[in-house]
C-alpha cells in the first residue's frame, strides 16, 4: 500500500466512522426533545422515561462522535498539509464556526444530560432544543466546507496561488445548499429509521409495551417525513452536480459516451476498460430530464474527459445505485406507514401488524448504508481532485512516510470503539422498561 | 497586522483556556477519589475538550502554513496525542455507562488514567518542539525530519512540566469540589506535592532551554516586561502554595489559575512574533486580512454567545459543592 492510498484509506475510514455518530448527533437530540415536550404536555411518565433513555444513548454516541471529530480536525493537517496550507484561509471559516456550534452543543448537552433535577423543566427542554439546533448547525458547516471542495469559489488563481480571497463567497458555493439539505435530511431519515427499527424489534417481542409504541411513533414521524422529502433534495443535488462537476455525474450514472437524450441506468456494472456499463436497466431520456430538465439535453460522457481526470467509475456508480435504492426503499416504507397511520387512526392499532414491524426492522440499517454510500459517491466521485479542478489529492498529501502504520492503528482503535459502543447500546436497549398497554391488557383479560 | 496581534492574544487566550479547563480531566493521581473526580468531570469534559478543537481550527484558518508545517513535522507526536485523546474521552464515557461492577470499572479507569497521563506529556512535548526552533521549513516542505524536533531533552521536559502543572491544577480544583474534610486533605497534600514538582521541572525546563530553545529563552530572560511577568508568576505560585498551606482553597484556586495563565502568556510573548521558531512568523503565515477580520468577528460573536452559556454550565454544576456545604 503506498502512502497516498494509506492516507486516503485512513481519511475514508475516519470519515466513515465519524459520519455515523455525526448523523446520530444531529438527529437524536430532536427525538429526545420531542419526547420531553410530549411529557411536558401530557404529563405521561412514559415520555419522560423515553427522553431519558434516548438521552443516555445520545451521550455515549456523542462522546465517540466528539473524539472521532477531533481526530478528523487533526487529520486534515496530519494527512493533507498541502490542502490545509493552501485552503485554510479560504475555508477555515466554516470549520471555525463549526467549532463554535460544537461548543454550544457540548455545553448544552452537559446541561441536558446532568441537569434533569438541577434546572427547571422549561429550561431543560430549551437546553435540549439548543443541542438539536447546534447539532444541525455543526453538520451544516462541515458540509459547507465539503461543498467548497466540490465547487470551489471565493478566490482567484494567480500563478497557482489563491488571491482575492472571500471566505463568505467560499461558504456560498453552489453546492452548499443542496449538499447541506441532503445531508441534514439524510441524518434525520437514517437515525429515525434506525431508532424505529430498534423499537419495532423490541415491540415484536413485547407486543403491548407502550414505551416502545411511543418511541416508534416519534422516530417514524421524524424519519418518515425526512425520507419522503429526501428525493427532492436528491434531485436538486443531481442538477447541481450536472452543472458543477459533469465528470462526477457521468461517473455516477456510468455514462461513457457523450449522448443526446441520455437514458437513466438502473443497476449495471461499469467496465472501465471497454467503456460500457453492462447489465443496466435503461430508462430512455430519463437522465437528460433529471440532470437538465430537458429530454434532449446532451450529457457529457466519461470518454470526453482526459483519463487522468476521471474518478474510479465502478465504485462511484455502484455506490450511487445502492444509495438511491436505500433512499427509495425508505421513502416507500414511509409512505406505507403514513397510509397505515391514516387508515387506522381511530383504533390506534396501526402498529399491530406483524409484517409492518418486521419490515421496519429490515429497513433499519438502510439509512446508514445510504449515508455511507452517498458519502463515497461525493468523495470518490471528486477524485483525483481534493479541490475540484484546483488541487489534486496527490499534491496535498503529507511527505511523511509509512502512513500505513497510523492507518492500521486507527482502524484497530475504531473497531475496538465500535464494538464497545454497540455492546453498551445493546445493554441499554435490552433493559426495556416494563410498560404494558392498559387497553391491550384489558382486551387480553377479557379474552 | 493589528488584527493579527489581537488574534494572537485571543488564540493565546483560547490556548490557555484549553490548557486550564482540560485539566479537570487530568486527575490521574487521585484514583482513590475516583468518584469525586468523575462527578466533577462528567458534565463538563466535553465542553472543555472543545477548547482544543477551537485552537486547532483557529490555527488553520488564521495561519494555514504554520498549521501545515506543524502537522507535518510533528506528525508522530500529534498522532500519538490523538490516540490518547480518543482513549481518554471514550474510556471515561464508557466507564460511566458500563456495568457498575468493580473489575469493569477498574479496567476503564486504568485506560482513562494512563491516557490522561500520556496526553498532557505529548501536548507539552509538541509545544516544546514548536518553541525549540528545530523545525525547519523550506519551500513548504519540512526538512528537519520527523523525530529530531521533538525527541529531544527540552521538548520532553516541557511535556513533563505540562503534566505536573495539570496535575497540580486539578488537585487544587478538586479541593473545592468536596466538603468532606478527609478528601480535601487528600487533594491538598497532592496539590502541595505536585506544586513542588512543578517548581523543580520549571527549573529544569529553564536550564534546558539554554541549549534547547535559545531564542525563547532569550525572550524570557531579557526584556523588562518578561521580568515583571516572571515576578508575577512567581508571586502567584507562592501565594497559591501559601493559601493551600493555610487551607484557603478558593484563593488557592484563583492563584493557581493565574499562575498557569501567566506561564502560557509568558511563553507566547517570548515566542512572539514567531509561530514556529525560527522561520515562520505571524506575518508570514497569516491568512489574508479578509479572513482574519471575519474570523475575528466570528470569534467575538462566538465568545459573546458562548461565555454566558459556559458560565451557566459551570454555575449549575460547580456551585453544588458549596450549596451542599451550607445545607
Amino acid at each position: 500500500m503506498d502512502d497516498l492510498l494509506a492516507a486516503r484509506s485512513q481519511m475514508a475510514m475516519s470519515l466513515a466512522f465519524h459520519i455515523i455518530f455525526a448523523a446520530i448527533g444531529i438527529a437524536m437530540p430532536l427525538l429526545m426533545i420531542i419526547a420531553e415536550w410530549k411529557w411536558l404536555r401530557s404529563k405521561d411518565e412514559i415520555y419522560l422515561t423515553l427522553a431519558k433513555r434516548w438521552a443516555k444513548g445520545t451521550a455515549i454516541l456523542f462522546a465517540v462522535g466528539a473524539v472521532s471529530g477531533t481526530v478528523l480536525s487533526f487529520e486534515l493537517g496530519l494527512l493533507w498539509p498541502g490542502f490545509m496550507g493552501y485552503a485554510g484561509s479560504i475555508i477555515g471559516m466554516p470549520f471555525s464556526l463549526e467549532g463554535f456550534a460544537f461548543f454550544t452543543e457540548a455545553i448544552f448537552l452537559g446541561i441536558y444530560l446532568y441537569g434533569w433535577t438541577r434546572v427547571p423543566p422549561r429550561a431543560h427542554l430549551f437546553a435540549g432544543a439548543v443541542v438539536a439546533l447546534s447539532g444541525v448547525m455543526s453538520g451544516i458547516f462541515v458540509v459547507i466546507a465539503n461543498a467548497w471542495m466540490n465547487a470551489p469559489t471565493g478566490f482567484r488563481l494567480v500563478d497557482g496561488k489563491p488571491v482575492n480571497i472571500d471566505p463568505i463567497a467560499a461558504m456560498m458555493s453552489t453546492a452548499a445548499l443542496p449538499q447541506t439539505l441532503h445531508m441534514t435530511l439524510a441524518a434525520y431519515a437514517a437515525t429515525g429509521f434506525a431508532v424505529a427499527g430498534i423499537h419495532a424489534f423490541m415491540l415484536r417481542r413485547d407486543r403491548t409495551n407502550r414505551f416502545h409504541k411511543a418511541a416508534l411513533n416519534i422516530a417514524l414521524v421524524v424519519g418518515g417525513v425526512s425520507a419522503i422529502l429526501q428525493p427532492l433534495s436528491g434531485d436538486f443535488i443531481a442538477k447541481t452536480v450536472a452543472k458543477t462537476q459533469p465528470v462526477k455525474l457521468a461517473a455516477l450514472e456510468g455514462q461513457f459516451q457523450t449522448e443526446q437524450a441520455a437514458p437513466l441506468r438502473i443497476g449495471g456494472i461499469p467496465d472501465e476498460q471497454a467503456g460500457v456499463t453492462r447489465y443496466a436497466i435503461e430508462v430512455p431520456y430519463a437522465l437528460s430530464i433529471l440532470a437538465y430538465s430537458d429530454p434532449h439535453a446532451v450529457v457529457k460522457g466519461l470518454n470526453d474527459f482526459p483519463s487522468d481526470a476521471r474518478p474510479p467509475v465502478a465504485i462511484v456508480h455502484i455506490s450511487f445505485q445502492i444509495m438511491v435504492a436505500c433512499g427509495v426503499a425508505m421513502m416507500l416504507v414511509a409512505l406505507w406507514a403514513a397510509w397505515r397511520y391514516l387508515r387506522c387512526r381511530r383504533n390506534q392499532k396501526w402498529l399491530d401488524s406483524k409484517w409492518f414491524l418486521r419490515l421496519l426492522v429490515a429497513v433499519a440499517p438502510l439509512g446508514f448504508i445510504g449515508i455511507e454510500t452517498g458519502w463515497t459517491v461525493t468523495e470518490v466521485g471528486r477524485q483525483p481532485w481534493i479541490i475540484y479542478g484546483v488541487m489534486r489529492t496527490s499534491e496535498a498529501v503529507t511527505p511523511m512516510n509509512g502512513l500505513v502504520v497510523p492507518f492500521i492503528t486507527f482502524t484497530v482503535l475504531y473497531i475496538f470503539l465500535a464494538v464497545i459502543t454497540v455492546w453498551l447500546l445493546l445493554r441499554q436497549v435490552a433493559a426495556s422498561p416494563h410498560a404494558p398497554d392498559p387497553i391491550a391488557k384489558e382486551a387480553r383479560v377479557a379474552a | 497586522m493589528i488584527a493579527a496581534l489581537v488574534l494572537y492574544a485571543l488564540l493565546g487566550g483560547a490556548d490557555y483556556g484549553g490548557g486550564v479547563w482540560d485539566l479537570f480531566a487530568f486527575g490521574p493521581r487521585a484514583r482513590a477519589q475516583r468518584a469525586l473526580i468523575a462527578e466533577a468531570i462528567s458534565p463538563v469534559w466535553e465542553a472543555n475538550h472543545v477548547w482544543l478543537i477551537l485552537v486547532i481550527v483557529v490555527l488553520f484558518t488564521a495561519f494555514p502554513p504554520a498549521f501545515a508545517a506543524i502537522a507535518t513535522a510533528l506528525n508522530i507526536p500529534i498522532t500519538l496525542l490523538l490516540i490518547g485523546i480518543v482513549l481518554r474521552g471514550t474510556a471515561f464515557t464508557f466507564r460511566t455507562y458500563d456495568v457498575q461492577r468493580d473489575d469493569v470499572q477498574r479496567r476503564w479507569s486504568l485506560v482513562f488514567s494512563i491516557a490522561s497521563i500520556i496526553t498532557p506529556i505529548l501536548l507539552g512535548t509538541i509545544l516544546g518542539a514548536i518553541a525549540s526552533g528545530t523545525i525547519r521549513v523550506e519551500n513548504g516542505s519540512v526538512t528537519s525530519g520527523f523525530f529530531n524536533s521533538w525527541l529531544a531533552p527540552f521538548p520532553l521536559a516541557v511535556g513533563f512540566f505540562a503534566l505536573a502543572l495539570f496535575a497540580f491544577l486539578a488537585a487544587v480544583y478538586l479541593t473545592l469540589e468536596t466538603r468532606e474534610r478527609e478528601l480535601q486533605e487528600d487533594f491538598r497534600r497532592r496539590a502541595l506535592v505536585a506544586g513542588v514538582v512543578v517548581g523543580l521541572l520549571a527549573l529544569t525546563v529553564f536550564v534546558l532551554a539554554q541549549t534547547g530553545a535559545p531564542t525563547v529563552r532569550a525572550g524570557i530572560s531579557r526584556t523588562w516586561w518578561a521580568l515583571i511577568l516572571h515576578i508575577c508568576t512567581g508571586l502567584f505560585a507562592t501565594s497559591a502554595f501559601y493559601f493551600l498551606w493555610t487551607r484557603r482553597y478558593a484563593l488557592a484556586r484563583l492563584c493557581a489559575a493565574a499562575q498557569v495563565t501567566l506561564i502560557l502568556l509568558g511563553w507566547a510573548f517570548a515566542q512572539f512574533p514567531h509561530i514556529v521558531e525560527p522561520n515562520i512568523t505571524i506575518t508570514s503565515a497569516a491568512a489574508p486580512p479578509v479572513t482574519l477580520q471575519l474570523l475575528l468577528a466570528a470569534l467575538i460573536a462566538g465568545v459573546i454567545l458562548l461565555f454566558p452559556s459556559y458560565y451557566y454550565l459551570f454555575r449549575i454544576f460547580k456551585s453544588r459543592a458549596n450549596a451542599e456545604g451550607v445545607r
